[in-house]
């Protein structure tokens, strides 16, 4: 079949098809910060893109004091778990500064937090320099996986896509299986009600911003394995964020999972068969059409206005 | 830097010339040059000072990029300074921030040329960001070092192109690997804008009509995509001889990192770049790119009196941790050319220094000797380095000189 074996399309079909589900697993972890912050609160986060290069940055730095002292085999779980942590303090502080002024506005909170990226991003190149660094990786985490010859799995594609799994079921279990994630989803819903019943909907809020901007911190740190750290790495992450958000129905994390899934499927589906750019601008395509038949997104919560 | 932008009293002439003949640069005192005979146009020029703009983007997305160029040019205007100024006057800097923001650039430059009457500019990077300034340039009849290698199909009488034009970069490298690693097959991968559309035009020409290969595939990636898993797949298929690359930014990082993650490493798969020099390498990790091939004119591991000099001071103004890239090195070559020539004029009017300066060989270049081309551009080598894990390169092939064709015939 055009002039190649059936094994070679065999393994072609799988790693593409590894592909997509890795493309998958990065939408999906970029867009889940987000789906809490403006899925679920609203707030139209510009910033959302620098939290991600704050995790990315923890990394970088954690990377080169691992090659000091020589545990680079693995610091890696560390600093996520510290990019997390990092991420998840500077989006409290962000919140309790400027973000909880702003919530019957949400126009002004898109400029705001708008203004806000480009200070961060202002503050990454003062402290780190203009220009891109790269972390250190531990020796497991390069190169790939060979089930046979012709196949090769990408180790960083399969820490990603791990990742994205234990990110996601922690969420959901959080939102929707404890009672902190209903003392949310309360809040979110009807705050004055959620109010009357005892919840301190002010500490809720400022909590589950600093989630979503945590989350933002693990995603950036995991893509330090296949990106790129720079002062404007944020930037090139914040558009499909949205994008994924939107088009999932801003409010339904089902919706995000789904509609990651969808985007990466065809985008990766497309730019195998047209070119990169192409595929890009088709997939582009197809959401706006979609859009404009469900303004709500794929899957919109049913409410009541 | 104090050190070097210290005050030279012009009464210690004796020593100055001691210095000047030492390093085999001609000079000149400012009593033997009067202000009103070098300065007819009104430019930014005293008994004592010369004012020249640096225009590079310190802020935004490109400052990657720039914040090199702008080292370099500020390191070889102290240089200049300290061996006496340029026809006995002091240069002194005002550098505007272009912000990564094409119309901010325009702006800036009028503003240069306008009101701070600047002698020249040393300055931009993207071509966007050239085209920009082009028309202020050629309207208010400024003069402009442009340091990056480029796509060519340009040529102006106020703009002096210190990097290569794209058939210096492409052919002699394209000739190489053909040469040497037998390639047959090429695929062609670049960023979607003008340079790696341009450069792949010629490439695709080169490789079909001189080579006698074939372009198997040829792909653009958008600015900032980084998703490679789709193309990295057809590339595995089609098995290319050579993949021929010009991705840049954090597009280049992501390239990099996920060809190796998927298996595809020097070993099994030969590289030839044009976007990756070792500032790039900083980003991108040297343990990625070991084993595959730039082409550039210079490489910092060039071994020669003048690029060790130049590495060594560069080193000393902005710490031991600094790299320097091909576009670093002929954006240090921007001052010193337009100091040779104000020297060979006699002159700081920009009609008499762009007619003096075509036709000058610079024999100090970090690079090497290069001439100045009647078409502004220079005469340079096309170096191709392999890279190594730290982040060197090792030259393994040298052209002779390459004469800058910006309009190449039967390339477009």
């Amino acid at each position: 079949m055009f002039g190649y074996t059936m094994t070679e399309i065999g393994s072609i079909v799988v790693m593409q098809g590894f592909a997509g589900l890795s493309l998958f697993s990065v939408l999906l972890l970029m867009a889940l910060g987000l789906a809490i912050i403006f899925g679920q609160m609203g707030v139209i986060n510009m910033a959302h893109g620098e939290f991600m290069t704050v995790g990315a940055y923890t990394t970088v730095f954690m990377s080169k004091v691992a090659v000091q002292y020589g545990w680079v085999g693995s610091y890696f779980m560390f600093a996520i778990i510290t990019a997390f942590i990092l991420a998840f303090f500077l989006g409290y502080l962000v919140e309790y500064l400027m973000i909880r002024h702003l919530y019957k506005r949400p126009l002004d909170t898109l400029l705001a937090t708008w203004g806000l990226s480009l200070v961060m991003q202002q503050i990454f190149r003062s402290t780190f320099g203009a220009k891109e660094v790269s972390a250190d990786l531990p020796e497991w985490l390069l190169g790939s996986f060979k089930p046979t010859p012709d196949i090769d799995i990408p180790i960083n594609g399969v820490l990603v896509m791990g990742l994205s799994l234990i990110v996601t079921v922690s969420v959901y279990l959080y939102l929707y299986r404890s009672r902190g994630g209903l003392r949310i989803r309360a809040t979110m819903q009807n705050r004055i009600m959620a109010g009357a019943v005892g919840i301190n909907t002010k500490k809720v809020d400022r909590f589950t911003f600093a989630l979503g901007c945590g989350i933002a911190g693990v995603a950036g740190a995991a893509f330090t394995t296949i990106a790129s750290t720079g002062p404007t790495t944020g930037s090139l992450y914040i558009v499909d964020s949205f994008m994924v958000v939107v088009f999932g129905g801003a409010a339904s994390l089902f919706g995000t999972i789904a509609s990651a899934f969808g985007i990466a499927q065809a985008q990766s589906i497309l730019q195998f068969f047209m070119t990169s750019s192409m595929g890009k601008v088709s997939t582009l395509m197809v959401i706006v059409v979609i859009l404009m038949m469900r303004p709500e997104g794929l899957f919109a919560s049913k409410v009541r206005k | 830097m104090s050190k070097l932008n210290r005050s030279q009293p012009l009464k210690k002439l004796s020593f100055l010339a001691t210095a000047v003949a030492v390093l085999g640069i001609t000079s000149a005192y400012a009593a033997d040059y009067p202000t009103a005979k070098v300065n007819t146009t009104g430019l930014a020029v005293t008994d004592s000072t010369v004012t020249v703009g640096i225009l590079h983007s310190a802020t935004g997305t490109m400052a990657i990029s720039e914040t090199g160029s702008i080292q370099a040019e500020k390191l070889a205007i102290a240089q200049i300074n300290a061996l006496g100024g340029v026809l006995g006057r002091k240069i002194e800097v005002i550098q505007e921030d272009g912000a990564s923001d094409w119309p901010t650039f325009a702006e800036k430059s009028k503003k240069l040329l306008e009101n701070d009457k600047v002698a020249a500019v040393m300055g931009c990077w993207t071509s966007a960001s050239r085209k920009a300034v082009l028309p202020v340039f050629e309207k208010d009849n400024g003069l402009l070092f442009y340091p990056t290698f480029y796509e060519g199909l340009e040529q102006s009488k106020n703009v002096f192109y210190t990097g290569q034009e794209a058939t210096q970069q492409i052919l002699a490298g394209l000739d190489w690997i053909a040469k040497e690693k037998k390639a047959k097959t090429f695929y062609l991968i670049g960023s979607d804008y003008i340079w790696p559309r341009t450069s792949m035009k010629i490439a695709r020409k080169h490789i079909e009509q001189h080579l006698k290969g074939t372009v198997v595939g040829e792909e653009y990636v958008a600015l900032g995509d980084t998703q490679f898993g789709s193309v990295i797949n057809k590339i595995k298929l089609k098995k290319p001889d050579v993949i021929y690359a010009a991705v840049v930014g954090g597009s280049n990082v992501a390239w990099f990192k996920q060809l190796n993650a998927a298996g595809l490493d020097a070993k099994k798969q030969t590289m030839l770049t044009i976007s990756v020099t070792e500032d790039e390498v900083l980003g991108i990790g040297g343990e990625n790119l070991e084993g595959f091939y730039s082409a550039m004119k210079y490489f910092q591991s060039l071994k020669n009196p003048n690029n060790e000099a130049f590495v060594a001071e560069f080193k000393k103004a902005y710490g031991e941790a600094s790299v320097i890239g091909d576009v670093t090195q002929a954006a240090y070559l921007g001052p010193w050319l337009w100091k040779a020539g104000v020297e060979k004029a006699g002159s700081f009017d920009v009609d008499k220094v762009a007619a003096a300066l075509p036709g000058y060989e610079f024999t100090a270049a970090p690079e090497g000797y290069v001439k100045v081309d009647q078409n502004h551009h220079l005469w340079s080598k096309l170096r191709i380095g392999q890279w190594r894990k730290d982040g060197q390169a090792d030259v393994v092939y040298e052209s002779e000189l390459i004469a800058p064709d910006p309009f190449p015939k039967g390339y477009q």
